[in-house]
């Protein structure tokens, strides 16, 4: 008997309506009638957006399956279908055993409350009875370290205190099938590992179903032997976590200039590509190199605006900058017609060790506020670069992320 | 806490199968979430519960003045700040559980977009925690009541019945009004303003049996009635209970909660993609 059985779930947004008629006045000029066809549930659609579709897959008792996918793939929408916090358009979920899900570390952690306090109210929260949170109480608290402060309210912990504490009541859940999200990106790395091996102990031990979704591909390759690639709401494939890592990381070749078309998310703007290349830095003895990342396409109307942000991650997932065109004070609008804009980051890998990248092209409206993946990733190969001139090549997997400008000085004394 | 070996499916449009079931096995969630409230209402609240107190005490003192001295309405020989309170601890008990569970679903946002459990929960629990306020109000009444020579009778076993009544027309309003704020946050601004108008329109600084002309327009109003109910046992049967406003005051919260209650449960699915 299978632990998780998922037969063709598809998961339907309706994107632009809310943004469109967000307050009752705006949908009473739009008529009495179509109030009421909202009230009544069947507001008419804007535009359809599958967040999921066709996804099938069944998991047996004692697994521990890990769930990748490039961010807008569909993974976090799938845990939530999962723990039931909202229902799939099409299809069926079979569970066989309580489900825990834990999608946020500490939900529902009151700031106000004491430690104590909260364990029993996260306890409640995630399912479990009083009865069940008084025998475990002393164990939560001593995986969480923190039994000097119980009675000091958590807006007053310090935030790996309150991961810890968050992370301990859901671990003590003891539920057939866990579900989980990112949740050990917070932490330090020697609580992670704890959590990790927590995790690893009650799936192999209790025998016990555990769904894990992670951009550390570390932490997916070291927990789970089998996993599920979700690519733009579907399925890609599902099987030993080597394969499907291999599968996931080539996705996209990596080259010296990428283009993709793209897809028209926003009303009123056409993106014909996005394109990142990277160039030598004029006179440049230590190798550096400049970014370029150039988003052509073509406006409808002189009065809409949008803006483009810069989202860089590196290739397992740490995000290397994400900025959106309010940070960065950019926008383009006020004509119509095709345009170019253009990224540039001189010397890229001075500030950047060089090593795989992805961008994903994400455009906003003139607020900034509504953001739209195109869900398209761009990947880069940066050089590695000589920022200290010292005859050394700085490389990510050697000396980490950021080659940070440091000055050293001796004193004897 | 799904203990039971049969397995629960999820299917399209029919996560209701498994509500009432859960509604039930969530029980204790209540009242954590009632108590979380309660909790935190007082906390670094230097004055704590006597807050709870002063409101009502300075209401009633006004309505005394406003009602009772200048405009000189009947009070039917019982003292005006007796008869104020009586009818205020009504609405306030209704003000509150009606204003909880109205903001409950937005308050609990995070809560109701990363877990999972019967949201029906989540304004239930409010309205238990409008009745802790109101049991320190009573207090209030039973002294001030016995200041003024009226002591508890037989009548006031029958007001545990009045209570119930004012949480479910709460309820009822609640429930439609936390479903609406969910999608249309326009009646967050609604609650406050329907509020103050409802102190003057339900009868709390003034008694109504002396103006039979106005009953049926008042009567279309379920606070008329339970304030009606909550003075009849509260003053001894001073102010006699008339069972017809009654009979359609139950008629009208019944309505509002099964109308309700269908609302919430038709968007509740919604709720967390929206929220």
């Amino acid at each position: 008997m299978n632990s998780i059985e998922v037969h063709n779930i598809g998961k339907r947004y309706t994107i632009g309506h809310q943004a469109k008629r967000d307050t009752l006045r705006e949908t009473l000029s739009s008529g009495l009638g179509s109030l009421w066809q909202r009230l009544r549930g069947s507001e008419f659609v804007k535009e359809d957006f599958w967040a999921l579709q066709d996804i099938s897959f069944s998991v047996q008792p004692g697994e521990v399956v890990g769930v990748v996918g490039r961010n807008g793939a569909g993974k976090s929408t799938l845990l939530k279908v999962l723990s039931r916090i909202t229902e799939p358009t099409t299809g069926s979920i079979t569970l066989r055993g309580r489900v825990a899900s834990l999608l946020e570390v500490g939900t529902g952690f009151h700031p106000e409350l004491s430690g104590r306090e909260n364990i029993f109210l996260n306890g409640a929260i995630l399912g479990m009875s009083r009865w069940e949170i008084r025998k475990k109480f002393d164990e939560i608290v001593a995986f969480a370290e923190v039994n000097r402060f119980l009675d000091t309210p958590v807006k007053r912990y310090s935030s790996g205190m309150y991961v810890r504490l968050a992370f301990s009541v859901a671990a003590h859940l003891d539920p057939e099938i866990l579900i989980v999200d990112e949740v050990l990106a917070v932490g330090d790395a020697r609580f992670q590992k704890k959590c990790l091996g927590k995790m690893k102990s009650v799936s192999k031990s209790e025998g016990r179903t555990v769904l894990f979704v992670s951009h550390q591909l570390q932490s997916v390759r070291s927990l789970c032997p089998k996993s599920i690639l979700l690519t733009g709401g579907r399925l890609e494939t599902m099987g030993p976590t080597d394969q499907v890592l291999k599968i996931y990381e080539g996705e996209s070749e990596a080259g010296d200039a990428q283009t993709r078309v793209i897809k028209n998310i926003l009303p009123g703007l056409q993106l014909s590509s996005a394109k990142c290349s990277i160039e030598p830095s004029a006179a440049s003895a230590e190798g550096f190199h400049d970014f370029l990342y150039e988003i052509a396409g073509c406006i409808d109307k002189p009065q809409n605006k949008y803006g483009f942000a810069l989202h860089i991650s590196t290739n397992d997932g740490i995000a290397v900058c994400h900025m959106g065109p309010r940070l960065l004070r950019h926008f383009i609008g006020g004509q119509s017609g095709p345009f170019v804009t253009s990224f540039r980051i001189a010397a890229m890998n001075r500030h950047l060790a060089g090593g795989r990248y992805e961008l994903e092209a994400i455009v906003t409206d003139q607020t900034g506020a509504s953001a739209r993946s195109t869900n398209q990733s761009l990947v880069f190969d940066l050089p590695e670069a000589d920022p200290y001139a010292a005859d050394f090549r700085f490389s990510k997997a050697l000396h980490g992320l950021v080659p940070l400008p440091v000055s050293i000085e001796n004193r004897f004394q | 806490m799904n203990n039971s070996a049969e397995p629960m499916v999820i299917e399209a449009g029919k996560a209701e199968r498994n509500y009432w079931r859960d509604l039930w096995r969530y029980r204790e969630l209540l009242g954590f979430l009632a108590w979380r409230d309660i909790k935190v209402r007082y906390k670094q609240a230097t004055l704590g519960i006597s807050w709870a107190l002063l409101q009502p005490i300075v209401t009633t003192a006004i309505f005394t003045v406003i009602f009772g001295k200048l405009a000189g309405m009947p009070d039917g020989g019982v003292p005006y700040p007796v008869l104020v309170l009586s009818g205020l601890m009504a609405w306030q008990l209704f003000a509150a559980a009606l204003s909880g569970s109205s903001a409950s679903l937005v308050s609990n946002a995070n809560l109701i977009s990363k877990v999972y459990f019967p949201r029906l929960l989540v304004p239930m629990s409010s309205i238990a925690v409008a009745l802790i306020d109101f049991c320190i109000v009573f207090v209030l009444f039973v002294a001030v009541a016995a200041w003024h020579g009226i002591y508890p009778s037989w009548n006031w076993l029958l007001l545990p019945l009045f209570i119930f009544l004012t949480l479910m027309s709460a309820m009822g309003a609640g429930l439609w009004l936390t479903a609406l704020t969910v999608r249309y946050r326009d009646f967050k601004f609604i609650v406050p303003f329907l509020l103050q108008v409802g102190v003057f329109i339900s009868p709390v600084g003034f008694r109504t049996d002396f103006y039979p002309s106005w009953e049926p327009l008042l009567n279309l109003n379920p606070l008329t009635s339970i304030i009606g109910g909550f003075r009849w046992s509260l003053l001894n049967g001073a102010q006699a209970i008339d069972p017809s406003s009654l009979f359609q005051g139950v008629i009208v919260i019944t309505i509002l909660n099964i109308t309700g209650l269908w609302y919430f449960r038709r968007t509740e699915r919604e709720f967390a993609d929206i929220i």
